[in-house]
């Protein structure tokens, strides 16, 4: 298969990928036709092999797979009677069996091992859906897959729940039984058979008893959490936190809860109680930050429905509210904020300054997002002054905390005019940058006075062809290399 | 069908025999006709096993997928629900089994297989819910390794990094040893067990105690693997994290493999054959099947995705130059040579034009450009893409990780997926061994800002599986485990490479780096990085009657299964395929692990489900 490699990059390259197209209706090939007609016959013979080829449907889905076959079989309405074939519950499986101790099946791995002496063994730990399973009759008496047998231990009853078979637990009555039971069911490692002794346990112990066994019980006791989050058993679940003293967790459980409430109003009341929790010092101001966020949301939302259904206010009318601001993120109701209620003053709910303050949004944060809202208004004056700062003396003074090459992005993103542009391009301070996005944009400006600020001639005279003829820029560009007291660095 | 799992050192298709021979056991217990009730996630790992004539054989003659209502008319003798042990499930079959017409005729038996494990809880609330009675079977279907592909098996248990690390349940723990002694039974006891990590140690305990209390199980089949290294995924969280660079990794990390299968943007696949033309283009995702049983995806799945366009161009001209061919056939017998060839050259043209495809679909995203000179790439505009990375590799290099970020801080503000932005904040943190309580507070109050403050839930569960946390003591244990480790490689060979490093373009994984280093010279060599990662490590050995020890024939490789519990990347599988692959490597890998994960899959499992906004 190795064939010249000099040149195979420059193939790649060169040959636009015509190797991968090739056409069935080719003329050459359609010379062909003989050879033609031998590839379909071939093909079909190919394909009725289905373990050499598989078939492949549009959907990439292999003929035949599983969940191929459900789409099928569940669209075809098939007339096929659900015939009973001659088979009996129980004898049926004789024919399944394996038959040579070669071919191997998960379950009869270890069936050498039903003929041991030791019965009812740990031996057939392996085999639960084994043998037994499927074939009681022919492995073993009857008696033994009875549950309501008297003498398993504690030991003995785990395995069998180990292999999936229902036990009757009753019979554990004492404490220490039970506790017995338990621990041999941890020991295990089986979640599935600790899950079931727990659940016999929480229904057959006092709850203190419960809790004061599970506390030296850790394995036991994290399944029991599990189960009952799982369940959605809240009411013991905080109470079991609470006996541990686990009292953050116990504060994020009940918090979780506001995740199922839909009603607005419940929900606020719902985060006020969880205000009082013991969470972590770090995550308490959150929650109260959260509580305080949607009962200002619900204060907007009635207010501004309100003003949009009157009509009345030009911003609602001119752009009409997409969705409801209720249980948004505190980013996007400052967005929405500083889009609908930008000029109100610090006092109300709903004006960006008040939000701005009441959560310690920082400069950042809020520059970025006010920029945002006021971009997509292309309300030009209201970024100049966002971006302005005034110093002690009365200067102005352009500033920007999230950096102007941001700046632009966003007002760019928004199709501010060039004029707008420019002035912000110019203000980028990396040069780099600045003469990225200047030529991006074409703030033909800002390029030209970079180049001169550079004194790089050559890059200036390249620049030229960029600009229009006979334009404004390209008299600047012409002046400016004639202009003799430049020393050009090149 | 089941080719490419034969090809391998081991021949895993006996592992798929047995599973398909337990299924067919189960299917002919329900005499009669039957139709099977799907629980949708299992079809994918039960395609692995069987396909449908495999049911069909077995009477079954409709399939419908698990949901709420009235079951399907369907005129059959049994009715089989196929389930994981989950509640949810089970109110749904309640409900189908509560709508069933009684008076119809004949009437239907309801079944239940479990999948992998049947479970009390279950059926206590089946109980509970008075439709426990209903079930005449109730089985179990240990589908506990799933064979993948010749050298990968997998558990797919999508939940088993949050039950042992977050909710400290050790039922997947459980299985991954149940496993185990299946795997034994069929190719020989694993003489030696290393392990590095806590659930490691409890695996390696659990397969010790069920070999003691089953003697049975001493068989006599000769060992096919020499060692098992267990592998805690908790002693190496960053490799997750940081963004695959490797053919298979960026197909996974861009569109998501499942169960080896893949769905991709139908735009640059067109129809197939010319007969089907004059439709339009096809609007339905393109799927295909991903494994080593395609040649040319086998050669290049595991190289780095710079090192594929080349690969490609050289398969595009041998493919070219065959088809050239058919002008020189002039006789008969030429003709037929051709065209006895032709199924061939076309499947591997079809191949050829699928990742060629696919490879165009990611370059499109990483805007990492694939034409290669040399051993140069060039990468293109510096798109998201490339900032990510970029940043990625700074904190694995060891670079700013302990101050706020500003990409990270600019995405927040762009609102990229959430996703995204805690991989990198969890990256960081673990590149720092924790962050300092300044830094943490502002990436955790800007993201519960920007995202929503229910978010809390999830950053306290990334808090609790150790991939977000504070730094204590003030030390930084990272540098050091970095150098004796040598995971970062300045210089990368991503064409030809002579170092696992180059799956990540210059991050080599910490946990493919253990297993390398416990094959050649030994783990005594690396004790204290050891000891800085979490867990005991251990080995074991296991006693082997005297006829069935081994006896190496000079230059045979060892075999290794390393077990990766809590999941394993492709861009893991493809660092060890690597060591496999090395002239004087050695050691043959071969890999299992409890589910096949990238960052973004493995993030998603630990957050904590939020309800749809009522909006």
């Amino acid at each position: 298969m190795s064939r010249a490699r000099a040149d195979e990059e420059e193939y790649w390259h060169s040959s636009k990928f015509r190797a991968f197209t090739f056409d069935d209706e080719d003329d050459e090939l359609s010379q062909l036709k003989e050879s033609k007609r031998a590839v379909n016959s071939l093909r079909d013979i190919v394909d009725d092999d289905d373990d050499d080829l598989e078939k492949v449907s549009w959907s990439g889905e292999p003929v035949g797979s599983i969940s191929w076959s459900i789409k099928e079989t569940a669209s075809s309405s098939s007339s096929l009677e659900g015939r009973d074939t001659s088979q009996q519950k129980g004898s049926s499986s004789y024919a399944a069996l394996p038959k040579q101790v070669s071919s191997y099946s998960l379950s009869s791995l270890f069936k050498g091992r039903n003929r041991l002496p030791s019965l009812p063994s740990l031996s057939d730990a392996f085999s639960d859906t084994g043998v037994k399973n499927y074939a009681p009759e022919l492995r073993r008496p009857k008696a033994e897959y009875k549950d309501y047998s008297n003498d398993w231990s504690p030991r003995d009853t785990v395995r069998r729940m180990q292999r999936g078979k229902v036990c009757s637990l009753e019979r554990f009555r004492s404490l220490q039984d039970k506790l017995v039971l338990l621990d041999e069911a941890v020991a295990g490692h089986d979640g599935n058979v600790i899950t079931a002794v727990l659940i016999f346990l929480k229904r057959t112990l006092r709850r203190e008893v419960l809790f004061r066994e599970l506390e030296v019980r850790q394995v036991a006791l994290c399944h029991l959490i599990h189960f009952l989050k799982e369940t959605g058993e809240q009411k013991l679940l905080l109470d079991l936190l609470r006996f541990l003293d686990r009292t953050e967790e116990v504060a994020l459980s009940q918090y979780r809860e506001h995740l199922n409430i839909q009603d607005v109003e419940k929900k606020r009341e719902f985060l006020k109680g969880c205000i009082g929790l013991p969470f972590s010092a770090e995550d308490i101001s959150h929650i109260q930050d959260h509580y305080t966020l949607l009962e200002r949301q619900i204060i907007i939302e009635a207010n501004d429905r309100h003003l949009a259904m009157a009509g009345q206010s030009e911003i609602f009318r001119k752009y009409p509210r997409k969705a409801s601001i209720l249980n948004m993120p505190l980013v996007t109701t400052l967005f929405y904020s500083c889009f609908y209620h930008y000029t109100e003053a610090e006092g109300t709910f709903s004006s960006p300054t008040n939000l701005k303050k009441t959560f310690k949004i920082p400069d950042k944060q809020y520059v970025l997002t006010a920029l945002a809202a006021r971009a997509k208004l292309r309300a030009w004056e209201d970024v100049d002054a966002l971006l302005t700062t005034k110093n002690w003396l009365g200067y102005t003074k352009k500033k920007a905390p999230i950096g102007f090459h941001r700046v632009v992005e966003i007002l760019q993103r928004n199709n501010a005019p060039v004029q707008v542009l420019q002035e912000y391009v110019r203000l980028v301070e990396d040069v780099e940058t600045r003469l990225n996005l200047a030529t991006k944009y074409k703030c033909h400006d800002v390029v030209i006075d970079t180049y001169r600020d550079l004194k790089d001639r050559i890059q200036l005279m390249a620049y030229k062809c960029k600009v229009e003829r006979g334009s404004a820029e390209e008299e600047k560009i012409n002046s400016l290399l004639s202009n003799m007291q430049i020393r050009w660095k090149n | 069908m089941a080719a490419h799992l034969s090809s391998g050192r081991v021949n895993l298709t006996a592992l798929r025999e047995a599973g398909r021979r337990e299924l067919r056991e189960f299917l002919d217990k329900c005499a009669g006709s039957k139709a099977i009730v799907w629980d949708e996630y299992l079809t994918g790992p039960f395609g692995l096993i069987a396909q449908y004539s495999l049911l069909k054989e077995h009477e079954v003659e409709k399939m419908f997928t698990l949901k709420p209502g009235r079951l399907p008319q369907a005129d059959v003798r049994n009715i089989i629900f196929f389930v994981r042990p989950r509640l949810e499930l089970m109110d749904i079959i309640t409900d189908n089994v509560r709508r069933e017409d009684r008076g119809r005729s004949p009437q239907r038996d309801f079944h239940i297989l479990f999948v992998p494990r049947r479970s009390l809880l279950c059926e206590q609330w089946l109980k509970e819910q008075g439709v426990l009675g209903s079930f005449i079977h109730r089985e179990q279907y240990s589908l506990d390794l799933i064979p993948f592909d010749g050298d990968l098996l997998s558990m797919e248990s999508e939940s088993a990094f949050k039950e042992c690390y977050l909710e400290n349940d050790q039922t997947s723990l459980y299985h991954a040893a149940k496993g185990l002694m299946t795997l034994q039974a069929l190719y020989g006891t694993i003489p030696q067990i290393f392990g590095k990590g806590d659930c490691a140690r409890h695996v390696a305990n659990m397969m010790i105690r069920m070999k003691r209390e089953f003697p049975g199980s001493q068989n006599s089949i000769f060992p096919v693997f020499d060692t098992l290294l267990l592998l805690d995924r908790n002693v190496d969280l960053l490799t997750p994290l940081a963004t695959q660079l490797t053919y298979e990794g960026l197909i996974d990390e861009i569109y998501g493999i499942q169960n080896t299968y893949v769905k991709l943007p139908p735009e640059k696949f067109a129809p197939k054959k010319q007969g089907e033309g004059g439709k339009d283009l096809p609007t339905e995702p393109k799927k295909l099947q991903l494994n080593s049983a395609e040649e040319l995806y086998a050669e290049i799945r595991d190289k780095n995705f710079n090192a594929v366009g080349s690969v490609l161009s050289k398969k595009a001209k041998i493919i070219s130059a065959a088809f050239e061919e058919r002008h020189h056939a002039k006789t008969v017998g030429e003709i037929k040579q051709f065209v006895s060839q032709l199924p061939h050259m076309q499947a591997a043209r079809s191949s050829l034009a699928n990742h060629t495809s696919i490879a165009e679909l990611i370059k499109d995203i990483t805007t990492v450009s694939c034409y290669c000179i040399g051993f140069y790439s060039f990468p293109t505009a510096s798109e998201d893409f490339f900032d990510n990375l970029t940043v990625e590799q700074e904190f694995m290099s060891g670079i700013d990780t302990d101050k706020v970020n500003n990409y990270i801080e600019d995405c927040i503000a762009q609102k990229h997926s959430l996703i995204k932005i805690l991989r990198l904040v969890c990256l960081q943190s673990v590149c720092n061994n924790g962050l300092k309580q300044k830094v943490l507070d502002h990436y955790k109050r800007e993201i519960l800002q920007t995202y929503g403050y229910e978010h809390i839930l999830t950053l306290n569960n990334l808090e609790k599986a150790g991939l977000l946390k504070l730094q204590t003591g003030g030390r930084n244990n990272y540098p050091t485990i970095r150098k004796t480790l040598r995971l970062w490689m300045d210089d990368v060979n991503e064409q030809n490479p002579n170092d696992i490093s180059y799956v990540y373009s210059g991050y080599a994984p910490l946990s493919v780096r253990l297993a390398q280093l416990l094959a050649r010279p030994g783990w005594r060599s690396i004790e204290e990085v050891l000891k800085m990662l979490p867990g005991p490590h251990f080995e074991e050995r296991q006693q082997l009657p005297t006829g069935l020890q081994k006896k190496r024939q000079h230059g045979e490789n060892r075999v290794t299964l390393v077990f990766f519990l809590g999941g394993v990347t492709y861009a893991e599988i493809a660092a060890l395929r690597f060591l496999s692959q090395m002239e004087d490597g050695g050691t043959e890998y071969v890999i299992a692990t409890t589910k096949l994960i990238n960052g973004t899959t493995w993030i998603k499992s630990l957050m904590e489900k939020l309800e749809p906004a009522p909006f």
